[in-house]
C-alpha cells in the first residue's frame, strides 16, 4: 500500500501531457446525482415530522388521513405519475437514436401527465381546505399540507425545466450538454415519481380511507 | 393567508419604518460611523487607484477556486472579528452586571446593557462565529487546497462554486445588516422553540436570523456537493484512493456530512419560516404544534455540523504535522477510516443535546453510548499525530505551534465532552458555562488549525511567507487570552453559573469572571499582533522561493510559488502518496519538460449578481416588502434561467502563453491583472 515507495524508473510517469480525460456527462449526472441525495434528505425530514405529527394529540381536534384522504383518489395520482415516468423515459431512447423527435414527444406527454398529477394534487387539497381543514387548523395538517406541497413544487420546477429543454433542443440540438441535462432531468423526474410512491404507501395507504 | 403583525406595515416598505434604525443607541451609533468611514475608505480607495474593473472582473465574476478560497477566508476573518466583538461585549457585561449592588450605565439597571440588548449581542455572537466565521474560513481552506491537492484545474462545478460564495456572502450581509436596520434574534444561535414563535417573538430578529442561516446553508449545501464531485472525478491520473492525501480525504467525508445533514436544517427552518408567515402550527405552543420536533431536527443537523467544522481541522493536523515532523503520517489508513467513522457516529448522537428535556432511560443509554464511542476515533487520531512527532525532526515554525496546542486544545474539549456524554453528570451541568467551555475548547481547535493552515498554505497562495516573530506573539497572547477565559469559565460552571445571563446573581462568581474579562482583553493584544503580522508581511513580501518550509509534502507543493491561476502548467501524473516529497527524494523532475495549452472556465458576474438578488430577496423576506420578495424571486428563477445559456466554453492558454508564465511566475499570480480573453473558444468542453 501506501508505505511501500514506488521505485522510479525511465517509465515513470510524471506528467500527463495528453491532458486529462474527464467525462463530462458523467460528471455533469454524478453531481446531480447529489443533488439528489440532498433533496432525498429533505424528503426524510419532512417524512420524519410527518411520522411524528401523525397522532391525535397534534391533529388537535381534526382527522388524520384516515378522515382526509382516499386511497383510491391517491392511487389514480400515482398512475399518472407513473405514466409520465413512462413516456419522458421512452422519450429519453430517442438520445441513443439521435432522435429529436421522439425526446420532445416524450417530454411532451410526460409534463402534460405531470400538470395534471398537480392538478389533481391541487385539488384535493382545495377540497380539504373548503371543508374545513385547511393546513392552518392544526399541527398535523400543516405537516401533511407542507409535505404534499413541497412534492407538487418539486413537479411544477420539473414542468418548468421540461419548458426549457424545448428552447435549448431547439436551439442546440442533442448536444453533449443537452444530453447531459435531459439525463439529469430524466433522473429527477423518476426522483420525484418515487417520492410520491412512499408519499402514497406511507399516507395514502397507511393512514388513508379506503 | 400572511398571519397578524405587531406594528405597522405598508405595501411599499412592509415592516420597515424610520424607528427600525436605532439612530439613538449609544453603542450601535458610533459603530455604524466606523463602518461606514471604513467602508468609504475602502471603496475611496478602489476608485482612487482605479481598481474597479480589475475587482469586477477578477475577484466578483472569478470562478478560479483559489480566488473563491480566499474571498471566503476574507469573509471568515472579518466575521470573526464582529463575532470577537460580539463576545467581548458578552464578558464586559458579565464582569459588571454582578450582584443586586452592580452598576448600571447607558440606561441599563445593572451593567450597560439592558437584557433585550444582550440576548441580540450573544445570539449574534454564536450564529457568526458557528456559520459565518469558522464555516467560511474551513470551507474557503478546501476550496483552495483540494483541487490543488488532487491535480486538478478547478472544481468539478466552478460556477456553482461561486454562487455557493456569494449565498454565503448574502446571508452574513444579512446579519451584518440587522446591526443597523432593525434587530437581530433574541432566541439564541439554537432558536429556542417555542420562544421563535411568533407569538412569543413578534419582531424581525428571528427572520433575520433564520434567512440569513437558511440561504449561507443552502450555499454549503452545494459547495458539499461540489467538493464531493471534484474529489471523485476530477483526480489526476495515477492518483489512486490510497493516494489521496489525508486533507481531502476529511473534505470529502465533511461533504458527505455536509451533504446529508445541512437539508435537515433547511426543513426546520423552512417550518419555522412557514409558522412565523404563514400562521401553520409545527412549533407552536399550541394547536398541535411540537416544539421537540424543532429541537430534535435542529440537532440532527447541529451535532452532525460540529463535526463538519471540526473534521476539516483534523485534516489541517494531518498534513501539518507530518510536515513539521519531517516523517509521514502515522497510519494514513486508519486515518482515513477514523474520519469516516466519526462522521458516521455523530449521526447518531443528536439527543446528547438534550438529556434533561423528557427522553426515556432507554433513549438516553442509547444516546449517551453513542456519544462515547465518537471518542475511540478521535482517540486514534490524536495517537497518530502523537507517534507521527515520535522520533520526528520537529521544529517549531508558527503553524507547528498551533496545530501541538490544537491537540492540546482537543484533548480538554475531548475528555470534558466525554463528562457530559454520560447523563448523570450532564443532568447536574447542562445549560451551565461548563457546556459553553466544553464546546468553545473544540472551537478553538477549529480556530487553531485555522490559522495553522493560513500561515501553512499562505506562501502557496501569496507567494510569501508571514512575519514568524510576530507569528509567535500572535500564538502566544491568543494562547493566554484562551486559557485566562476558558479555564475560570469552567470552574465557574461547575460552580453552578447558568448560561447566557445578561446579569449574575451570585456574587461568588465575581472573581471568574474578572479573570475571564482580563483574558478577553488579551485576545485584543493577540488581534493587534495578528493585524501587525499581516502589514508586516505585505510590506515586506520576502519571496519564499519554490519550497518556503523546506518540508513540505502534499501534491499541492509541486506547482509553482505563487500557485498560478491555472494550477499545473501540465497535468501530473500521480506515483506515491506525498508526491512532492518522493519526487525530492528520488530525484524525480519537478516541473514539466514542455507546455500544452490549458483549458479553463471564463469567468461569470451572474453568481454575484444572484448572490445579491439573494440577499434583497432575504431582506425583503424579514421586512415582509411583498412586491419585493415576488420581484426577487422572478429574478432569481430568470437568473438560473439565463445561466443555462451560457454553455461556457471557457478559454484556452496556448503552451507558448503557459511558457511565458512559468518564465516570470509572478505574472501568473491570481492577484496578477490578466487580459480579458474572449468567451466562446474553440475546443472541446470538458
Ligand atoms: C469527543 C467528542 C465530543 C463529545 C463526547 C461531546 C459531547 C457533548 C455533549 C454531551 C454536549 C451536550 C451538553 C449539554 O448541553 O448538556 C455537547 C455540547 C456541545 N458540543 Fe460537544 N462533544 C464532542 C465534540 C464536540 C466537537 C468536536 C464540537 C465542535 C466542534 C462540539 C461542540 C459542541 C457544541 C457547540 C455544544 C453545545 C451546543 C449548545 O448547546 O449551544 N463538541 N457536546
Ligand atoms: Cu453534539
Amino acid at each position: 500500500m501506501h508505505s511501500e515507495k514506488p521505485i522510479l524508473t525511465a517509465k515513470t510517469a510524471l506528467w500527463a501531457y495528453e491532458g486529462e480525460e474527464h467525462d463530462f456527462i458523467s460528471t455533469r449526472t454524478f453531481g446531480f446525482w447529489l443533488y439528489l441525495l440532498s433533496d432525498a434528505l429533505i424528503f426524510a425530514g419532512l417524512f420524519a415530522s410527518y411520522a411524528v405529527m401523525d397522532n391525535p394529540m397534534s391533529a388537535f381536534g381534526h382527522p388524520l388521513a384516515d378522515g382526509l384522504l382516499s386511497a383510491s383518489r391517491g392511487l389514480e395520482q400515482t398512475f399518472i405519475v407513473l405514466g409520465s415516468v413512462f413516456a419522458v423515459s421512452i422519450g429519453s431512447l430517442g438520445l441513443k437514436s439521435g432522435n429529436k423527435g421522439l425526446v420532445l414527444g416524450g417530454l411532451a406527454v410526460g409534463g402534460l401527465l405531470g400538470a395534471l398529477f398537480i392538478w389533481f394534487g391541487v385539488s384535493d387539497m382545495l377540497a380539504m381546505a373548503a371543508a374545513g381543514n385547511g393546513p392552518l387548523e392544526s399541527g398535523y395538517l400543516s405537516c401533511l399540507y407542507t409535505l404534499l406541497i413541497t412534492h407538487a413544487l418539486h413537479m411544477g420546477f420539473g414542468l418548468l425545466w421540461i419548458l426549457a429543454m424545448f428552447i435549448h433542443i431547439a436551439r442546440w440540438g442533442l448536444d453533449a450538454m443537452n444530453t447531459a441535462r435531459l439525463l439529469c432531468l430524466r433522473m429527477f423526474w423518476q426522483f420525484q415519481a418515487s417520492v410520491w410512491v412512499i408519499v402514497y404507501v406511507y399516507v395514502y395507504l397507511f393512514g388513508g380511507a379506503h | 393567508m400572511q398571519v397578524a403583525i405587531e406594528g405597522p406595515w405598508s405595501p411599499l416598505f412592509g415592516r420597515l419604518t424610520l424607528d427600525a434604525i436605532p439612530y439613538n443607541n449609544p453603542i450601535i451609533v458610533p459603530t455604524f460611523i466606523v463602518a461606514a468611514l471604513a467602508g468609504l475608505v475602502a471603496v475611496g480607495a478602489v476608485l482612487y487607484y482605479k481598481k474597479l474593473g480589475y475587482i469586477w472582473r477578477e475577484w466578483l465574476c472569478s470562478v478560479d477556486h483559489k480566488k473563491i478560497g480566499v474571498m471566503y477566508i476574507i469573509l471568515g476573518l472579518v466575521m470573526l472579528f464582529r463575532g470577537y466583538a460580539d463576545g467581548l461585549m458578552i464578558r464586559t457585561q458579565q464582569a459588571i452586571a454582578i450582584g443586586p449592588n452592580s452598576p448600571g450605565f447607558l440606561g441599563a439597571k445593572h451593567g450597560y446593557l439592558p437584557p433585550f440588548h444582550f440576548d441580540q449581542i450573544y445570539s449574534a455572537h454564536g450564529t457568526i462565529m458557528l456559520i459565518f466565521a469558522a464555516t467560511p474560513l474551513l470551507t474557503g481552506l478546501g476550496n483552495v487546497i483540494v483541487p490543488l491537492q488532487i491535480g486538478a484545474r478547478d472544481m468539478a462545478f466552478p460556477y456553482l462554486n461561486a454562487t455557493s460564495l456569494w449565498l454565503t456572502f448574502a446571508g452574513a450581509a444579512l446579519v451584518m445588516i440587522s446591526l443597523f436596520v432593525g434587530e437581530f434574534s433574541s432566541a439564541t444561535w439554537v432558536g429556542l422553540m417555542p420562544y421563535s414563535e411568533m407569538a412569543s417573538n413578534p419582531g424581525v430578529g428571528v427572520d433575520y436570523w433564520m434567512w440569513a442561516i437558511q440561504i449561507s446553508s443552502i450555499g454549503t449545501t452545494f459547495n458539499s456537493i461540489n467538493i464531493i464531485a471534484t474529489i471523485v472525478k476530477m483526480r489526476a491520473p495515477g492518483m489512486t484512493w490510497f493516494k489521496l492525501p489525508v486533507f481531502s480525504w476529511v473534505q470529502l467525508t465533511t461533504a458527505i456530512i455536509g451533504l446529508t445533514a445541512f437539508p435537515i436544517l433547511t426543513v426546520a427552518l423552512t417550518m419555522l419560516g412557514i409558522d412565523r408567515y404563514l400562521g401553520t402550527h409545527f412549533f407552536t405552543a399550541g394547536m398541535g404544534g411540537n416544539f421537540m420536533l424543532y429541537i430534535n431536527l435542529f440537532w440532527i443537523w447541529g451535532h452532525p455540523e460540529v463535526y463538519f467544522l471540526v473534521l476539516p481541522a483534523f485534516g489541517v493536523l494531518s498534513e501539518v504535522v507530518p510536515a513539521f515532523s519531517r516523517k509521514a503520517l502515522f497510519g494514513y489508513p486508519t486515518m482515513v477510516a477514523a474520519s469516516f467513522s466519526i462522521a458516521g457516529i455523530g449521526w447518531m448522537v443528536w439527543a446528547h443535546h438534550f438529556f434533561t428535556m423528557g427522553m426515556g432511560p432507554n433513549q438516553i443509554g442509547f444516546f449517551s453510548a453513542a456519544t462515547m464511542i465518537v471518542g475511540i476515533p478521535t482517540g486514534v487520531k490524536a495517537f497518530n499525530w502523537l507517534f507521527t512527532m515520535y522520533r520526528g525532526r520537529i521544529s517549531y515554525e508558527t503553524p507547528m505551534l498551533w496545530a501541538m496546542i490544537s491537540i492540546v486544545l482537543l484533548l480538554i474539549g475531548g475528555l470534558t465532552g466525554m463528562m457530559l456524554s454520560a447523563s448523570v453528570i450532564d443532568y447536574s451541568v447542562h445549560d451551565s458555562v461548563f457546556v459553553v467551555a466544553h464546546f468553545h475548547c473544540m472551537v478553538l481547535v477549529i480556530g487553531a488549525s485555522a490559522f495553522a493552515a493560513v500561515i501553512f498554505w499562505w506562501p502557496k497562495v501569496f507567494g510569501f511567507k508571514l512575519n514568524e516573530t510576530l507569528g509567535k506573539w500572535f500564538f502566544w497572547t491568543f494562547i493566554a487570552g484562551s486559557l485566562l477565559v476558558f479555564v475560570p469559565m469552567f470552574m465557574a460552571g461547575l460552580a453552578g453559573e447558568t448560561r447566557r445571563l445578561d446579569y449574575v446573581f451570585n456574587t461568588a462568581l465575581a472573581p471568574y469572571m474578572l479573570w475571564e474579562e482580563v483574558g478577553v482583553l488579551v485576545y485584543l493584544a493577540s488581534i493587534f499582533f495578528f493585524v501587525a503580522m499581516l502589514v508586516v508581511s505585505l510590506w515586506q513580501r520576502v519571496p519564499a522561493g519554490e519550497s518556503p518550509w523546506g518540508t513540505e509534502r502534499g501534491l499541492e507543493w509541486l506547482t509553482r510559488t505563487p500557485v498560478p491561476f491555472y494550477n499545473f502548467a501540465v497535468t501530473p501524473h500521480v506515483n506515491a502518496l506525498d508526491e512532492t516529497s518522493w519526487r525530492r527524494e528520488v530525484g524525480a523532475a519537478l516541473r514539466p519538460t514542455r507546455y500544452v495549452p490549458i483549458h479553463l472556465p471564463h469567468g461569470s458576474g451572474l453568481p454575484f449578481i444572484l448572490g445579491m438578488d439573494v440577499f434583497a430577496w432575504g431582506f425583503a423576506l424579514t421586512w415582509r416588502i411583498d412586491w419585493l420578495i415576488v420581484l426577487t424571486t422572478i429574478a432569481m428563477i430568470a437568473i438560473v434561467f439565463i445561466r443555462s445559456f451560457d454553455r461556457n466554453e471557457g478559454f484556452i492558454i496556448p503552451a507558448e502563453e503557459v511558457e511565458a508564465y512559468e518564465a516570470n511566475i509572478s505574472t501568473a499570480s491570481i492577484f496578477a491583472e490578466q487580459p480579458k480573453r474572449g468567451h466562446g473558444l474553440v475546443g472541446e468542453a470538458h
